[in-house]
């Protein structure tokens, strides 16, 4: 499949934090002051101001304390929940892979937020006409805060000085994903985002369990999409077929009221 | 039946529900100008809240009895429940303004609600939802044009008596669409949202329901009514017309059973805990209680017809706000309780459709005074 994607190594990750840094600069986003929580994360999560956060964890490895870092943002999936979601287009899917949002199509509804099985969207709760906030996969179609269109690589894994992302097409990078967990035994065999929500852009492999970060296990690996479809689709059926039956329902009864009134006056004719 | 007064009596607890009224517009402007942050506990952790989970969901709901009825009176023709058939349907109506308004405050970039009607996001269950009530409140305004027009604007009372045969099949059609959508809104949520909610028969279960609280809605209404404006309904046709709605609950009670049953989650029933108490709680006040009621002696008297409202309209708000509060909660964790200014525009609203239902019910021929105005 054609369409660009990165795998993140955490083991190469050293939580330096200079994709979250460059991710703020190269967007525009205003910076907070911190309050570390969870050891050195800030902030706690992905925000209105933060596109990506590197979740900073202390846990156990072969019984040593370790200290392992993740980098979270939108995974931008094959076929995302949101774009399903959202009922003005204001996110949209692009043929490259990203996943896009243009805010002046947004109504402000959140359900994107709700739809979302990896809890991406986030909101500007604080402005007076607040919109969505999260990763643009550093494409956007204005231009100005555009890489990835211009066939650069996202600020953040430019920025990676250890190498702990790889960009690229999504059939090589997975391969080469299963290529390191084969070859290493230190990997747990599972590549999050293969078949996460019927697959994402980005790719994660890791030494230690993905919930260690929050990574959200048990995601049904049918994409979200599909399932609101299996209702939608019969909503022309239902137009058809109910509209056709209420208006024999309303003739036949009316006539039925009818006849029987004027059955009625006979018999009172008669007798 | 030239000059008609308008009237409306200032009583006690009308002056209340002014007070309430105002209230709730005050926040409502603050809240338009400042943002949802200022005035809302909703966070990223809860993009919804009180107000889309009360004042929508549960709104749009319980305003199912104006096309429970119109079904019932206008396609089906059952003429024995015409007297209720017109009150019902002023109830649904001010409901359906109330929740565009509830909507309206509750969207983040109010300025640009009127997208979807051009931006069409058609995948989308909220665009269904969002044009099918956008449309079925037209709808409706028409139909109450037909009343409003025996007294004002009379020019416009024929030709609108005229489309009236279209406008109730589409005021039929077009809740039993986002009544059941929103249902639908949910099924998205599959994995978030409890195993005892959760379902592809969501949109099925938010018809069904929205259907039988009509009935319920009814009773309440015209008992309140009665009490305040001196208009009853004989007990009998309320007991038929909640015994339509009772039928409904079992077959409503069998689906819900046979489908937790088929999704391997009838265990999370009786598992104990905050989610299967308030599901036993909705089901057996909401559902259980009320078929007992309608099926039994119970049900010949006011008592028991008012019971029954009560309880089924109980059972629907614990049902929506399970969905989008109780049913949620381990997927999205703690951290939201509606703030003070939540809770007043959302009692605000309510108090204001009160008020509007009594001017109206007051001033138009709605609870079948229709003789009485003639021959005065």
């Amino acid at each position: 499949m054609l369409t660009l994607s990165v795998l993140v190594d955490l083991t190469r990750c050293t939580g330096c934090k200079a994709c979250q840094t460059a991710c703020k600069q190269w967007n525009d986003l205003p910076a907070g002051i911190p309050e570390f929580d969870n050891n050195l994360t800030f902030p706690s999560k992905t925000d209105g101001n933060t596109y990506t956060v590197v979740q900073h964890r202390v846990t156990k490895k072969d019984g040593q304390d370790v200290m392992r870092f993740a980098k979270m943002q939108c995974l931008h999936c094959l076929e995302p929940a949101c774009v399903s979601a959202c009922f003005a287009k204001a996110l949209q899917k692009t043929a490259e892979g990203p996943v896009v949002y243009y805010p002046h199509l947004c109504v402000g509804c959140r359900y994107c937020m709700l739809a979302c099985p990896f809890n991406v969207p986030k909101y500007e709760w604080d402005e007076v006409f607040p919109l969505i906030s999260k990763c643009q996969y550093c494409f956007d179609p204005n231009g100005r805060y555009d890489r990835v269109g211009r066939g650069q690589k996202p600020a953040c894994v430019d920025s990676c000085p250890n190498d702990t992302m790889i960009f690229g097409n999504r059939d090589e990078i997975l391969k080469e994903a299963w290529n390191r967990i084969n070859g290493d035994p230190k990997y747990v065999k599972h590549v999050y985002g293969e078949k996460e929500a019927g697959g994402t852009n980005w790719l994660y492999i890791s030494d230690v369990p993905f919930e260690t970060f929050g990574f959200r296990t048990g995601v049904t690996e049918r994409p979200l999409p599909e399932y609101t479809h299996d209702y939608l689709k019969w909503t022309p059926t239902v137009i058809a077929a109910w509209g056709g039956l209420l208006t024999l329902m309303y003739l036949y009864t009316k006539r039925r009221g009818e006849v029987g009134k004027e059955q009625g006056q006979d018999k009172n004719i008669s007798a | 039946m030239a000059a008609q007064k308008w009237s409306f009596k200032i009583t006690a607890v009308r002056k209340v529900l002014i007070a309430l009224a105002a209230l709730a517009a005050a926040i409502a402007v603050y809240r338009l100008a400042t943002g949802l942050g200022t005035t809302t506990n909703l966070n990223d952790r809860w993009p919804w809240g009180l107000w889309i989970g009360f004042d929508v969901l549960t709104g749009v709901a319980l305003a199912g009895g104006g096309y429970s009825t119109a079904l019932l009176v206008h396609i089906l023709h059952y003429n024995k429940f015409n007297v209720i058939a017109r009150s019902a349907m002023l109830t649904s109506l001010l409901g359906y303004l109330l929740v565009m308004v509830g909507l309206f405050l509750d969207i983040g970039r109010w300025f640009n609600f009127w997208r979807p009607f051009v931006s069409w996001g058609y995948h989308s269950v909220l665009f269904e939802v969002f044009w099918c009530i956008s449309l079925y409140t037209l709808v409706q305004v028409i139909e109450f044009g037909e009343i409003a027009t025996e007294r004002v604007a009379k020019s416009w009372h024929k030709p609108l008596k005229k489309i009236m045969p279209v406008m109730l099949i589409l005021g039929v059609l077009l809740p039993t669409l986002h009544q059941s959508s929103l249902g639908g809104l949910y099924v998205i949520e599959v994995g978030k949202l409890h195993p005892l909610w959760w379902s592809p028969l969501l949109p099925l279960f938010f018809l069904m329901s929205s259907f039988f609280v009509g009935p319920a809605m009814v009773t309440i209404e015209t008992t309140l009514a009665g009490r305040a404006l001196g208009h009853r309904v004989e007990d009998n046709i309320l007991r038929s017309l909640i015994r339509i709605a009772g039928v409904l609950m079992v077959i409503y009670l069998a689906l819900k059973i046979i489908d937790l049953v088929n999704r391997d989650a009838f265990g999370y029933v009786f598992a104990g805990g905050l989610e299967s108490n308030m599901f036993l709680l909705e089901m057996i006040v909401g559902v259980i209680i009320p078929i007992i009621i309608c099926f039994t002696p119970w049900s010949a008297g006011r008592s028991g017809l008012v019971t029954f409202g009560v309880l089924t309209a109980a059972g629907l708000v614990i049902n929506r706000m399970n969905v989008v509060i109780t049913g949620m909660y381990q997927a999205l964790g703690p951290g939201y309780f509606p703030s003070w200014m939540e809770w007043a525009v959302t009692i605000g609203l309510v108090s204001g459709g009160v008020l509007v239902y009594l001017f109206i019910a007051e001033n138009f021929n709605i609870l079948g005074r229709h003789e009485e105005q003639e021959t005065a």
